[in-house]
Order: C-alpha cells, then sequence, then structure tokens
C-alpha cells in the first residue's frame, strides 16, 4: 500500500490558486470554507515563496490524536479522514493541526460551527463510496476511481505533487539535483518528522 | 524527434552547464528560503510561518503553527493526568477521612432551636450556581475523560450524541454560572474578607484535625477558601471560556490554546476542590447542609463552627427588639 502525501515545490509554485478553485470545485466546498489554499511568504522581499497547502494527512495525526469523539481514521493509504456524522464541532482538531486544515461551516459563536470540514485527499469520507451522501457530505472520491487528488493533478507547474511518499519525494530530490535548488518540502518536518534534505 | 532535437541539446548544454558550476544559483533576489530550517526554527522558538493570502479569510495566511503539538500534549498528557489525579486523588482522600473521622457530629447534639444562616436568595443562587457547575463540570470531563471511559460503553453514536448535548449544555449554562458567582461576589464578599483569626483556624486545622475548635465569624478560613476558590477560579473559568466560544473575537488560535489550557487546568482543580466542599456539606458533617438546606441551622452547630456570627446575630437581635438603652437581661 502507498503511503499518500503532499508536496509543494514552492520553487515552482506561481501561485495561480488553480490548486485551490480545482478542489472548491470539485467538491463544492461550502461558503468560507478552502480546503486548500496558496499562502505567500516574504511577500515582494528576496525570498518571496508561494506555497499550497492543505491537510497533510500526518504521521500519527494531532487532529485524530485530541478528537474527543475519537471521528478520525486512517485509510490504508494513510489518508486521515473523518466521520462528519460523529464531529461534535468541538474545535479541538483545529486547536491541534499544526496547518489550519479543519475549518468549520459556521462563524462559531455560543459554540455552533457545525461539523469540521477539511482535505479529503479526494477519498471521501465513511459513506459507500461515490454514494450521493458521500459526494454531499466530503465531496467526490477520486482515489476510490484510482485517480490522484485533483489539485495536484490540474497544477499547471506540477509544483503541487500527489501520490505515494516515495515516489513525489524522488521526483523532488531529481529536480532539486538537476536544477540545483530547492525550498524545500513545506511541512514535513511537522508532518512526518522527516526531513527531505538534496 | 528531429523537432525537438534542439531542445534536447539545449537541455543537455544546460545540465552540462550545471554540473560544471556545482551549484547553479537561483535568479538573483529570489533568495533562499530552506522549509526545515523554518519549522524547526518556530519549533523551537515559537511563532508560526505566516505569509499572504488572496482569500478573504485571513486566518488562512498561517501556514504552519507548530504549537499545535503542545496543545496536544496539554491535552491528551498534562490535562488528563492532573485532571485524572486530582479528581481521584481528592475523592480517595475525604473517602479515607470519612473512615477515619466518620460524620463529624454536632457537639452536645441538636438543641432543636435554629437560627437563619442563609436567606432564599442566598441559596437559590448557590443551587443554581451548584447546578450549572455540576454540569459544567460534568460535560467538560466528558471531553477529555469521555472517550476513553463512556464512548466503549455507549458506542459511537450515542457517544456523539450525548458530547454534542453536552457541549450545548456547557455553552449555555456558562451564563447563569458566571451571573452566579457574581451574585456571590456581591452578596458575601464582605464576609469573606481574610482576617488575622483566619491563620489560627487553618494552624489548628479547623478543628478536623487538631483538638478544640478554633473560632470563627460568619465563614471561617476554609469556607473563605471555597468562596475565593469559587468566585476568582470560576472568574477566570469562564472568562477563558467565553474567548472559546466566540472564536477568533478576542484572540488568536495562539490565544485560544492558552484560554483552553487555563480554562481545563482551573476548571478540574475546582471539580476537586468542589468535590471537598460537596463531602463537607453533606455526609461528612452533621448539621452542614441545613444551611444550604433550609437555611435554618441548629444553634449549636451555630456556636461550634461560627461562634462569633452567633454572637453578632444574637447582639443584632437585641438591638432590634430592644429600644437603645436598655439593659439586657441574661438570656443568650
Ligand atoms: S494536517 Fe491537520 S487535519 Fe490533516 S492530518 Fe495533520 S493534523 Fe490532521
Ligand atoms: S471538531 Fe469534530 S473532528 Fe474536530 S476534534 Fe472536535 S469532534 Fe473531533
Amino acid at each position: 500500500m502507498a503511503r499518500m502525501k503532499f508536496l509543494c515545490d514552492s520553487d515552482r509554485c506561481i501561485e495561480c490558486n488553480a490548486c485551490v478553485t480545482a478542489c472548491k470545485n470539485e467538491h463544492e466546498v461550502p461558503w468560507g470554507i478552502n480546503r486548500r489554499r496558496v499562502v505567500t511568504i516574504n511577500d515582494g522581499k528576496p525570498g518571496e515563496r508561494s506555497i499550497s497547502m492543505a491537510c497533510m494527512h500526518c504521521t500519527d495525526a494531532p487532529c485524530a490524536a485530541v478528537c474527543p469523539v475519537s471521528c478520525f481514521y486512517t485509510t490504508a493509504d494513510a489518508i486521515v479522514l473523518h466521520d462528519k456524522d460523529l464531529c461534535i464541532g468541538c474545535g479541538y482538531c483545529f486547536y491541534a493541526c499544526p496547518f489550519g486544515a479543519p475549518q468549520y461551516p459556521k462563524v462559531g459563536n455560543f459554540g455552533g460551527r457545525g461539523k469540521m470540514d477539511k482535505c479529503t485527499y479526494c477519498a471521501g469520507g465513511p459513506q459507500q463510496d461515490n454514494s450521493a451522501v458521500e459526494y454531499v457530505q466530503y465531496g467526490a472520491n477520486r482515489i476510490a476511481e484510482g485517480k490522484l487528488p485533483l489539485c495536484a493533478e490540474m497544477c499547471s507547474t506540477k509544483a503541487l505533487l500527489a501520490g505515494d511518499g516515495d515516489i513525489i519525494a524522488g521526483i523532488y530530490k531529481e529536480r532539486v539535483q538537476r536544477r540545483g535548488y530547492g525550498s524545500g518540502a513545506w511541512g514535513w518536518r511537522t508532518a512526518y518528522k522527516q526531513d527531505l534534505t538534496v | 524527434m528531429i523537432r525537438h532535437l534542439p531542445a534536447a541539446l539545449l537541455a543537455l548544454t544546460l545540465s552540462a552547464g550545471a554540473v560544471q558550476a556545482q551549484a547553479p544559483t537561483p535568479s538573483p533576489g529570489r533568495g533562499t528560503v530552506s522549509a526545515e530550517e523554518m519549522e524547526m526554527q518556530r519549533m523551537l522558538q515559537g511563532g508560526r510561518i505566516e505569509g499572504r493570502v488572496s482569500i478573504p479569510d485571513a486566518r488562512a495566511a498561517s501556514l504552519i503553527q507548530p504549537q499545535g503539538r503542545e496543545w496536544r500534549e496539554f491535552h491528551n498528557r498534562t490535562l488528563a493526568w492532573v485532571g485524572g489525579v486530582a479528581v481521584l486523588g481528592i475523592l480517595g482522600l475525604l473517602l479515607a477521612f470519612f473512615g477515619v473521622k466518620g460524620r463529624i457530629p454536632i457537639p452536645g447534639g441538636a438543641s432543636g432551636r435554629t437560627m437563619t444562616r442563609f436567606s432564599l436568595l442566598e441559596r437559590a443562587n448557590h443551587w443554581m450556581v451548584a447546578t450549572c457547575f455540576i454540569i459544567l463540570g460534568l460535560t467538560g470531563l466528558n471531553l477529555t475523560f469521555g472517550r476513553h471511559l463512556l464512548l466503549p460503553l455507549l458506542g459511537p453514536e450515542a457517544f456523539t450524541a450525548a458530547s454534542l448535548w453536552g457541549k450545548v449544555a456547557h455553552n449555555y449554562l456558562a451564563f447563569p454560572f458566571t451571573l452566579g458567582i457574581t451574585v456571590m461576589l456581591l452578596l458575601w464578599a464582605k464576609d469573606n474578607l481574610p482576617e488575622r483569626r483566619d491563620i489560627d483556624w487553618l494552624k489548628l486545622g479547623g478543628g478536623f484535625f487538631g483538638k478544640g475548635h478554633p473560632v470563627a465569624g460568619r465563614f471561617n478560613a476554609g469556607q473563605k477558601m471555597v468562596f475565593w476558590i469559587t468566585v476568582l477560579g470560576g472568574g477566570l473559568v469562564a472568562a477563558s471560556g467565553y474567548v472559546l466560544i466566540f472564536p477568533f473575537t478576542v484572540t488568536d488560535i495562539a490565544g485560544m490554546q492558552l484560554a483552553h489550557m487555563v480554562h481545563g487546568i482551573i476548571a478540574v482543580l475546582m471539580i476537586a476542590a468542589m468535590l471537598a466542599h460537596i463531602y463537607i456539606g453533606s455526609v461528612g458533617m452533621e448539621g452542614a447542609f441545613d444551611a444550604m438546606g433550609s437555611g435554618q441551622v441548629d444553634y449549636n452547630w451555630a456556636k461550634e463552627h461560627h461562634g462569633l456570627w452567633v454572637e453578632e446575630e444574637v447582639e443584632k437581635a437585641r438591638q432590634t427588639v430592644l429600644p437603645p438603652g436598655a439593659r439586657a437581661a441574661g438570656g443568650d
């Protein structure tokens, strides 16, 4: 089984936000929630980089560790998913997540956040694969169809890579070796306790 | 094939050039950034990796916040341990105390004569706060311990239903709770100011451990402690709780993590303190419950525990009954 990961090569990302748009459209993500976003650091300064970030599907995922109702589960491909029927919208996963992935459909005053929503790695949820109920709650299930996440598929510069961690790390390393520079794999140290030094 | 040849040649020469130059640098002005270094540095020194986003949600500009790890550590270990040890520890101590001392009787038995200790307002307010506190405490503990204790018993659906209602109750009962402790502060603060004799009371162990019973006014040092734990602890728990039920209104994610830590730790310590308070006000001591039950306490009980207060009350009663200048004749 593969160990699915995301890797954003920020030396290629041009902040076009196609991944963000593709995700919103593919899953009909509600207003106010962005399962994926592009953050530009050092904006307008030397060292400016744009990084496309979503749930990293962490090893020993912090969200799952703190959830008071234990509604997370990890698939055989190491994708971290959750059950919205069990979520109580407490916000704990949001405090614990290093990447700001968990989000809520409502403002949250008086504790009424609604059910947590986050990137599913295009793998849906606990419902029947590609059923209407699954789509409404979690969006499309491309993994069940043998496809990779749409954000990475859509990426015009192939900055955003999705797939088995070893394979995408290999692609990235090769790139860095060829071009001679690379900012590294954003979030890998935090999410997978792994450095991608080339 | 032929069409692609020039490009292939170009790539070849470029990569040959790259090998010769050893490490071609990115175009000048792009600077160097290392994801690993930035993550490592933030993890060790605090702070977040933040930038700019083009979507309206400004919170999305936080790229990586390694502090989530500390919060997780707090929630899963520190809070669970402190809470578990505090609550079980105090229960164990109370049980042991009950085993050794049993129920503390009224010295000389009940006299049958009573005096008013708490008015209806005081009692109603106490029980409003108490009811809120018990529900707030149980629903709060559920968020830390429920998944270990209740989830296996109830199953996921029923546990989620219970936790969801618990969360709603927790959020809304915060309001009557806060109102109640404010009223407590107004009603009782003046009788709970620390005095010199509180030190003697504490030195004598409140009469629980040593011989002889220390004198006290309306509230003894132990009750004053309960009062200030309730008012100050409750105030802090309430304030930090409001920060959490209005996310991002007052502070950012770091502030909310901190608010949760303050909220959780003070709450479990308060639960432990209140268990002792509940014990002594019910099974632990004969005659104590009446104070908050009917509001009427036995005269002998009052004399033993709140002698100075009894004297004051009796003095007040004389002032109202007798015309000024009249001489008291014996009596109390
Ligand atoms: S990125 Fe956040 S939501 Fe995703 S697995 Fe990690 S902790 Fe959970
Ligand atoms: S918001 Fe939902 S998924 Fe997140 S920790 Fe709370 S119950 Fe679990």
